[in-house]
């Protein structure tokens, strides 16, 4: 099974957020980077899957600035057979262009199975997969936290309020990786060295123009900092009083 | 063009609250484009969910029902939806941001090649445009987006919105739903947490973190939660427990997990870090139980007890067992 996994680049989790200068993006100075966590399942996925059959090919893609490259050699480190970065210079937030763009590319190489991370942890749009798999016309199932391939077809388990549904599918397919799906292996030295000679290919993204405009952006109001009620056990009557008597919960 | 249409949630017949949160949305839009609200939903047996939209307030209920919709399917349900949205006009798609509101929509936005936003938390139209405000980077940031391609697909984050109710009833068109293939089909829905109180929607939260220690001692937490009665709190955990395996994934609260706003929520040895803060910042009234005292979650909490767990918890079970005793 030929294999793509999307992935990207983002602030990580840990990071602290400003807004730039205008007004309608992040500053990035003193921000690091790192491949978006929900990512690192579905190229994890992508592994055992080629590892189940053996045979197939994994190919990682992303689109997104030369910087990027850092985060497609760790995946080919990890055991991915060839990465492609289709640029751009600016940051994509509109993920229908982007969709649109991976749908162009996907549709030029062989490609039974498209693997995504459920969300990037930047702009928690939460709808590229979705979208990726009606442009292309593959079935679809999101938000995945279980998968079983046999004899080529898919079982899938997601989360639904209340439940968990099981869902079935066969190739061609996109599937949006959930946490709890596996547990993603890490380079090691070996791979990091085999990274070099694998294949890496850019080229410019095609992108039209965005669906969705950012018009800006904005903190929300700091929290005031609260009061400390006390020591240990013997501060409860006075918790239970301002929960009572101040915030009105109780 | 300038009609809205909500797509409503119905599970085994019953139509979905969060749906009703999205009609009220939509007839916010209406009154300023100056159209009308189509609501519509996909399923078998509509009949008391059909009549249920009738009364919210929607000018129009289509259900598309008949047994090759019994269970979802997020493509079929997709082309048959865009249909409707195409027929009506519609200027706008509206829906919840619930787990088939994130997996239908932008499936329908594409069929319709529109802008989506997902996860919103305000909506208008004004000259001429919609525009859209969601949260990003798990709340650390808001955003205000404006909608560059027609229609403008939204899906609206439960409770902003109050539930849409008492509209004069409303005519209701059934249609048989679209002949074609089904891609991916759900088999099966299996129940779990039956009696647990959904995170999202609890009323109160409590999380605990690495100050537990080990997981057996999340016993704390859950006779806090269960203090409270039936109902009404749910239990929660931080990444790094949920990550060293004491706890399950969908009680996750931070960055990578859920993001909650309830009106009361409990950190129990929770240091506070930024991904974690980011899930529970929003919650009207935050109170943090830890042995250090420099710990950031006291930085945001409205009210904090330096002192052991092991120690507080307890005592604050009992307390809030005795109050909950004499309402």
């Amino acid at each position: 099974m030929d294999i793509v996994v999307c992935i990207k680049r983002v602030p990580a989790t840990d990071a602290a957020i400003k807004i730039a200068a205008d007004g309608k993006s992040i500053d990035t100075a003193g921000v690091q980077f790192e491949l978006n966590a929900y990512d690192e399942f579905a190229l994890e996925q992508a592994l055992r899957i080629k590892e189940q059959l053996g045979a197939g090919s994994v190919t990682v893609v992303t689109i997104g600035p030369k910087e990027a490259q850092k985060e497609l050699r760790d995946t080919l480190a990890r055991g991915a057979d060839k990465a492609v970065l289709l640029t751009t210079d600016k940051w994509v937030y509109d993920p229908s262009s982007t969709a649109q763009a991976l749908a162009t590319w996907i549709k030029t190489v062989p490609c039974q199975l498209v693997l995504c991370g459920r969300t990037a942890v930047d702009s928690d749009n939460n709808q590229l997969p979705a979208n990726l798999a009606t442009r292309l016309g593959f079935a679809c199932v999101t938000e995945v936290s279980k998968l079983v391939l046999e004899n080529g077809k898919f079982t899938a388990e997601r989360d639904i309020e209340g439940g968990r549904e099981i869902v079935t599918c066969g190739t061609p397919a996109v599937i949006s990786c959930q946490k709890g799906l596996n547990e993603p292996r890490y380079a090691n030295l070996k791979g990091i060295m085999a990274a070099k000679k694998k294949p890496f290919e850019e080229k410019a993204a095609e992108l039209q123009a965005p669906a969705v405009e950012i018009v800006a952006m904005t903190l929300p109001p700091a929290r005031a900092g609260g009061r400390i009620l006390g020591q240990g056990k013997d501060a409860v009557p006075a918790l239970i009083a301002v929960l009572r008597n101040e915030a009105k919960v109780l | 063009m300038s009609n809205i249409v909500v797509i409503a949630e119905v599970r085994a017949g019953v139509l979905k609250r969060p749906s009703l949160e999205a009609v009220t949305a939509a007839l916010q839009l209406a009154s300023a484009t100056g159209g009308k609200v189509t609501a519509v939903a996909c399923g078998s047996g509509l009949d008391a969910a059909a009549a249920e939209l009738g009364k919210s307030g929607a000018h129009q209920v289509v259900a598309i029902d008949g047994p090759t919709f019994a269970d979802y399917s997020g493509d079929a349900w997709a082309r048959a939806i865009a249909e409707q949205a195409k027929a009506s006009g519609a200027s706008a798609v509206l829906m919840a941001h619930t787990a088939m509101g994130k997996d239908l929509l932008p499936r329908v936005s594409a069929l319709l090649d529109s802008a989506l936003v997902t996860d919103v938390t305000g909506v208008a139209f004004a000259n001429g445009g919609f525009t859209a405000q969601k949260p990003a980077f798990a709340g650390k940031v808001t955003m205000s987006l404006r909608a560059a391609r027609a229609p403008f697909c939204a899906s609206l984050r439960p409770n902003n919105f109050a539930a849409a109710s008492g509209g004069a009833p409303a005519a209701t068109t059934k249609v048989a739903p679209p002949a074609g293939d089904l891609l991916a089909v759900v088999k099966e829905i299996v129940a779990s947490g039956i009696g647990r109180t959904p995170l999202q929607e609890a009323k109160v939260v409590i999380a605990g973190g690495r100050g537990l220690k080990e997981p057996a001692h999340f016993k704390l937490i859950e006779d806090l939660a269960a203090a409270f009665g039936p109902g009404v709190a749910a239990v929660a955990a931080s990444r790094a427990v949920v990550d060293a395996g004491w706890r399950p994934h969908r009680e996750q609260v931070g960055q990578t997990g859920k993001v909650v706003s309830p009106p009361l929520y409990i950190a129990i040895g929770i240091s506070g870090a930024i991904q974690h803060i980011a899930g529970m910042r929003t919650a009207r009234t935050i109170v943090a139980i830890n042995k250090d005292p420099e710990a950031p979650i006291f930085k945001i909490a409205d009210y904090g007890i330096v002192g052991d767990a092991f120690e507080v918890v307890p005592a604050l079970t009992a307390a809030i067992a005795e109050i909950v005793k004499h309402k």
